[in-house]
C-alpha cells in the first residue's frame, strides 16, 4: 500500500510538473528564452483559481489558465521582445519580474497558505481490485496525459505545429519562408504560460498555495528540462516523472535530505548525456 | 589586458578608511560594512560571470554554506575562530570543486539554470534538514570579543579582506591566466584552437570563485551574527548578479560599487515600504532595459547621447560594447 | 613518418552523412588544396582534424600518433594550427593582444594567475615578429575593432602561425578580400618556411593553384579525386563536381 500510494503521488506530482514544464521547455526550444518568471507565473495561476473558485473547479481553473496566458503575451510583447537577441538580459528580466509578481501575491493575497477543496465529484476515491486511490491524483494523470497527446498533436500535426517546428530549426528561413515568426513567439509564450497557470490552479488541491511556492516549483521545473532535454515534449514528460518519482519517494523516505537526492539524477544525466534525455546534440 | 587600476584602488583604500571618522553613528557604520561584505560577494560573482562569461544563479549557496559552516563550528563543537574560518571557507571551496564538476558540464543559458537548480537545492537543505540547521528559525551566533565586538573594528576588517580580495582579483585579470580567462569568454572556440584548456579555466574560475563568495560568508556571519536559510535564497544569489551588472560585467570596482548601491537601496526603501522585492524587480528592469552596460558607462552614454542630440544633430553617438549584449552561451 | 593520416573517417549529424569515409595522407611539408562544392563538407572535414567534431568513426592520425580520442586543446599542443572561415578574433583585445594570446596558449606561463600579460617583454617581442611575418607589426597597439577586414584576415593567420604548428590548416584564407589585399596574403603564404605542412581551403583557383602542388575533391563527403595539381586538373570528374552545382 506504502508503495503504490507512493507512485500514484509520484505520478500525480509529475502531472503537475509536466504542465509548469512542458511550456519553460517549448518557449526555450523555441526562442531561447529560459523564462525564470514560470514559477512565479504558476504560483500566480493557483492564486487566481483560489480567488474564481465561485465559478466551480474547472472555471476557476480555465480562468486562471486565460489570465496567465494573457499576462504571458503582455510579457512576450513589451519585455521580451524588446530585449530580442540578448539572451542573458531576457533571463534576467524574466527573473526581475519574477520577483515583482511574487511580492504582488503576497500583497493580494497574503502570507497565509490558501488550500482549495478539490471539485465535489472528485473527492472520493476509486477503487481497483481491493485497492483505493483518490480520485482528484487519478484525475491529474489523466490530465496530464491528455495535455501531453494535445501538446504533441499539436505541434506535430497541425500548422501551427509546423511552424513552430521549422522556427525552431532554423528562425532566418522560416522567417523568409513568409511564417511569421514574430506572432509565432507571441502565441508560444501565451501557451507555455497559460499552462503554467493551469498546472498551479490543478496543483492547488494537493498542494494549497503559499508564498514561496514559485522558488520551490522553478527548481524543479529546470531540473525537468534539464533532464529531459531542451524543446523536447517527450523530455519534459520523462523528466517529470523521474523527478516526480525522485521527490515524492526522497519526502516519504528521507525528508530530511529530499532535496539531496534531486540532485542525483541531474549528476547522473549531465555526467552521461549533457543535453539530456531527448536533447539534440549541439553541431 | 587593460592595466590594472591598482593605483584607482590605493586611492579608493584610503577613502574608504575615512568613512568611519566622516559618519555620524553606528547604524550608517554598519551600513558601510554591508557594502563590504556584500562588495565581496559581488566580487565573487564578477569573477565567474564577468571575467569567465558564465552568469551563475546559485552563489548564494557558497555564501550560506560558509556562513553556516563557520556558525556551526564555533558554537556547537567551539571550535576558535582561528581554526573555523579557514574550515569554513575550505567548505565553500569543496563545494564549488563539487558543483563546478556537474554545472560546468554546460554553458550559457544551461549554466545559469543548472547553479540556480543546485542554489536552491542547498537552499533546500538549510530549510528541511531541520536537525543540523535549525531549518527556517536560522542559527544566531553570540558576541564576538575584542576587535570584532567593535563596530569599527569589524569595517577595518572587513575593509581590509574585501580590499586584499579585490587586489587579487585585479592582479589575477590582467596576469596570463586572467587574460585566458576573457579569452575564454569572448571566443571559446578559438581558444581551444589555440590550446587553452576551456573546462579547467572555468573551473579554476569557479571554484576561486567560490572560495571568495565563502570568505564573505564568513564576513556576513561577523556582521550579522545570524543566518537562515533566506541567506542562501534565489533572492540573494539575483542581488549579486543584479551588484555586477549594475556596476558594469567584468569591471574591477563595478561590483562593489553596484554592492553599495543595492545596500544603500535596500536600507533606504525599508524605511518606507516592505516591498523591497518588487522595487529589485523593478531595478532588475530598469538597469537591463535602460543602461545594460552596468551604471556608470551607461550614464556617460546617456550623457552623451542627450548632449549631443542639443549640440548638433549629426547623428547617433556609437554605443560601446556592453557585455551584456555579447554574452553568448 | 606521415604528417597526416585518415582512415575511413565518417560524419553524421542526426541522419545527414556529412562524411563518408574519407581516407587520405598528407606528407611533411606538403601543400595540400582540398576543393568542393559548398557543402561538400571540408570545413567538417577541417573541425574533425582540429577536434572541434568526434567523428562518428573512423581514424585521425597526426605524425603517426592516433588523435582521434583528442579534445582540441590536446590537438593543438601536438601541433595542429588553424585559421577560421568566420573570423574568430578577440574582439575588445589589440592586435598585439591577440597574437599574445596565441603564444601563451602553447605555454606552462598561460596559468600564471599573475604578472601583467601587458607588460611581458619577451612575449610582446615574440608577438611583434609574428606580425611581421604577415605586415601588421605597426598596426600592433591597434584595438582590433578598429583595423579593416584584410587586416583582420592576415591576424588571423598570425593568430595561427604564433602557435608554431607542425601542421596548418587554413579554412579559405582570402574570404571576402579585395583583388589587393589577396596579392598581400598570397605572397605571405608564399613565404612560410617548407618544412610547415599545409592543407588549405580556398575558392580562389588562381591563388590556390599557384600555391598547391596535391589537391584532393571532396564531393558530397568523398573523396572524388586525390592527386598532384596535374592530375585533379585534368580528371574530368573535378569538372562535373563543379558543374553539377
Amino acid at each position: 500500500m506504502f508503495w503504490i500510494n507512493g507512485f500514484l503521488n509520484s505520478f500525480a506530482f509529475g502531472a503537475i510538473l509536466f504542465l509548469l514544464a512542458v511550456g519553460f521547455s517549448l518557449i526555450f526550444g523555441l526562442m531561447r528564452v529560459a523564462n525564470l518568471a514560470h514559477g512565479a507565473l504558476f504560483m500566480l495561476g493557483g492564486y487566481i483559481a483560489t480567488s474564481a473558485v465561485g465559478l466551480g473547479f474547472a472555471g476557476a481553473v480555465l480562468v486562471a489558465g486565460a489570465a496567465c496566458a494573457v499576462f504571458g503575451g503582455i510579457l512576450e510583447r513589451t519585455l521580451i521582445r524588446r530585449l530580442a537577441g540578448r539572451e542573458l538580459a531576457q533571463v534576467l528580466g524574466t527573473l526581475g519580474l519574477a520577483f515583482i509578481i511574487a511580492d504582488q501575491c503576497l500583497l493580494v493575497w497574503s502570507g497565509d497558505p490558501i488550500a482549495q477543496p478539490a471539485p465535489e465529484a472528485l473527492r472520493g476515491a476509486v477503487g481497483f481490485g481491493g485497492i483505493v486511490f483518490p480520485a482528484y491524483r487519478l484525475a491529474l494523470v489523466a490530465l496530464a496525459l491528455v495535455a501531453f497527446v494535445g501538446i504533441w498533436a499539436l505541434v506535430e500535426r497541425t500548422t501551427l505545429g509546423a511552424r513552430i517546428r521549422a522556427a525552431v530549426d532554423d528562425r532566418e528561413m522560416a522567417r523568409a519562408m513568409g511564417i511569421p515568426v514574430s506572432r509565432l513567439f507571441t502565441t508560444v509564450f501565451c501557451l507555455g504560460a497559460g499552462l503554467a497557470g493551469i498546472g498551479g490552479a490543478l496543483a492547488a488541491p494537493i498542494m494549497s498555495v503559499y508564498p514561496g511556492l514559485d522558488s520551490e516549483m522553478l527548481p524543479l521545473a529546470l531540473l525537468v528540462v534539464i533532464l529531459g532535454g531542451i524543446g523536447s515534449l517527450t523530455g519534459a514528460l520523462a523528466g517529470s516523472l523521474v523527478i516526480g518519482l525522485v521527490y515524492t519517494f526522497g519526502q516519504m523516505l528521507l525528508p530530511d535530505l529530499a532535496y539531496v537526492i534531486l540532485f542525483l539524477p541531474m549528476v547522473v544525466v549531465l555526467a552521461v548525456r549533457p543535453q539530456g534525455f531527448f536533447g539534440r546534440q549541439a553541431a | 589586458m587593460k592595466s590594472p587600476g591598482m593605483k584607482t584602488l590605493g586611492i579608493l583604500l584610503l577613502c574608504a578608511a575615512a568613512v568611519p571618522l566622516v559618519l555620524p553613528g553606528p547604524f550608517y557604520l554598519s551600513i558601510a560594512t554591508q557594502v563590504l561584505v556584500y562588495g565581496l560577494f559581488a566580487v565573487s560573482v564578477n569573477l565567474i560571470a564577468g571575467y569567465c562569461g558564465m552568469v551563475s544563479l546559485g552563489h548564494a549557496a557558497f555564501l550560506g554554506i560558509a556562513g553556516y559552516a563557520f556558525a556551526l563550528l564555533t558554537t556547537s563543537t567551539g571550535w576558535p575562530l582561528w581554526a573555523a574560518i579557514p574550515a569554513a571557507v575550505a567548505l565553500s571551496v569543496a563545494a564549488g570543486a563539487l558543483f563546478g564538476l556537474v554545472a560546468l558540464r554546460t554553458s550559457g543559458l544551461s549554466f545559469l539554470m543548472i547553479t540556480l537548480a543546485l542554489g536552491q537545492i542547498v537552499w533546500g537543505i538549510a530549510f528541511r534538514y531541520v536537525d543540523l540547521t535549525n531549518g527556517e528559525n536560522g542559527i544566531s551566533m553570540p558576541r564576538f570579543q575584542g576587535l570584532l565586538a567593535s563596530g569599527t573594528g569589524l569595517y577595518y576588517l572587513c575593509l581590509a579582506v574585501t580590499a586584499g580580495c579585490l587586489a587579487l582579483v585585479t592582479i589575477l585579470a590582467g596576469s596570463p591566466l586572467g587574460a585566458s580567462m576573457q579569452g575564454v569568454r569572448d571566443q571559446p572556440r578559438r581558444m581551444s584552437t589555440l590550446g587553452y584548456d576551456v573546462w579547467r579555466i572555468r573551473y579554476a574560475a569557479y571554484v576561486l570563485s567560490a572560495g571568495i563568495a565563502g570568505i564573505a560568508g564568513v564576513l556576513y556571519m561577523l556582521l550579522f551574527r545570524f543566518i537562515s536559510p533566506h541567506t542562501l535564497s534565489l533572492t540573494v544569489s539575483s542581488e549579486a548578479v543584479l551588484m555586477v551588472i549594475a556596476g558594469g560585467l567584468g569591471t574591477t570596482f563595478g561590483p562593489v560599487v553596484g554592492a553599495a548601491l543595492v545596500v544603500l537601496l535596500k536600507n533606504v526603501a525599508s524605511a518606507y515600504t516592505d516591498r523591497w522585492p518588487t522595487l529589485l524587480g523593478l531595478i532588475f528592469l530598469f538597469i537591463i532595459v535602460v543602461v545594460p552596460e552596468g551604471l556608470l558607462p551607461g550614464a556617460r552614454r546617456l550623457m552623451r547621447t542627450f548632449g549631443s542630440r542639443l549640440a548638433t544633430r549629426r547623428g547617433p553617438t556609437p554605443i560601446p560594447a556592453s557585455p551584456i549584449k555579447e554574452a553568448r552561451p | 613518418m606521415t604528417a597526416l593520416r585518415i582512415d575511413d573517417l565518417h560524419k553524421s549529424f542526426g541522419g545527414l552523412h556529412v562524411i563518408q569515409g574519407v581516407n587520405f595522407t598528407v606528407e611533411p611539408g606538403e601543400r595540400r588544396l582540398l576543393l568542393g562544392p559548398n557543402g561538400a563538407g571540408k570545413t567538417t572535414l577541417f573541425n574533425l582534424i582540429a577536434g572541434d567534431l568526434r567523428p562518428t568513426a573512423g581514424q585521425i592520425r597526426l605524425a603517426d600518433e592516433d588523435v582521434s580520442d583528442l579534445p582540441t586543446f590536446r590537438r593543438a599542443a601536438r601541433g595542429i594550427g588553424r585559421t577560421f572561415q568566420i573570423l574568430t578574433l578577440f574582439a575588445r583585445e589589440s592586435v598585439i593582444g591577440n597574437v599574445i594570446m596565441a603564444l601563451l596558449g602553447g605555454r606552462p606561463q598561460r596559468w600564471k594567475p599573475y604578472g601583467a600579460v601587458a607588460k611581458d617583454p619577451v612575449l610582446r617581442r615574440e608577438a611583434l615578429e609574428v606580425l611581421a611575418r604577415v605586415r601588421l607589426d605597426t598596426l600592433a597597439d591597434r584595438p582590433v575593432s578598429e583595423t579593416s577586414y584584410g587586416e583582420k584576415r592576415r591576424l588571423e593567420i598570425a593568430m595561427a602561425l604564433a602557435q608554431a604548428p607542425r601542421i596548418l590548416l587554413l579554412d579559405e584564407p582570402l574570404a571576402g578580400l579585395s583583388k589587393e589585399e589577396r596579392g598581400t596574403v598570397s605572397a605571405l603564404l608564399a613565404e612560410l618556411p617548407r618544412n610547415l605542412t599545409i592543407l588549405m581551403i580556398e575558392h580562389d583557383m588562381d591563388v590556390a593553384l599557384a600555391f598547391a602542388e596535391k589537391i584532393a575533391l571532396l564531393h558530397y563527403g568523398r573523396l572524388i579525386v586525390d592527386g598532384t595539381r596535374e592530375e585533379v586538373i585534368a580528371d574530368p570528374r573535378t569538372r562535373e563536381a563543379y558543374l553539377a552545382q
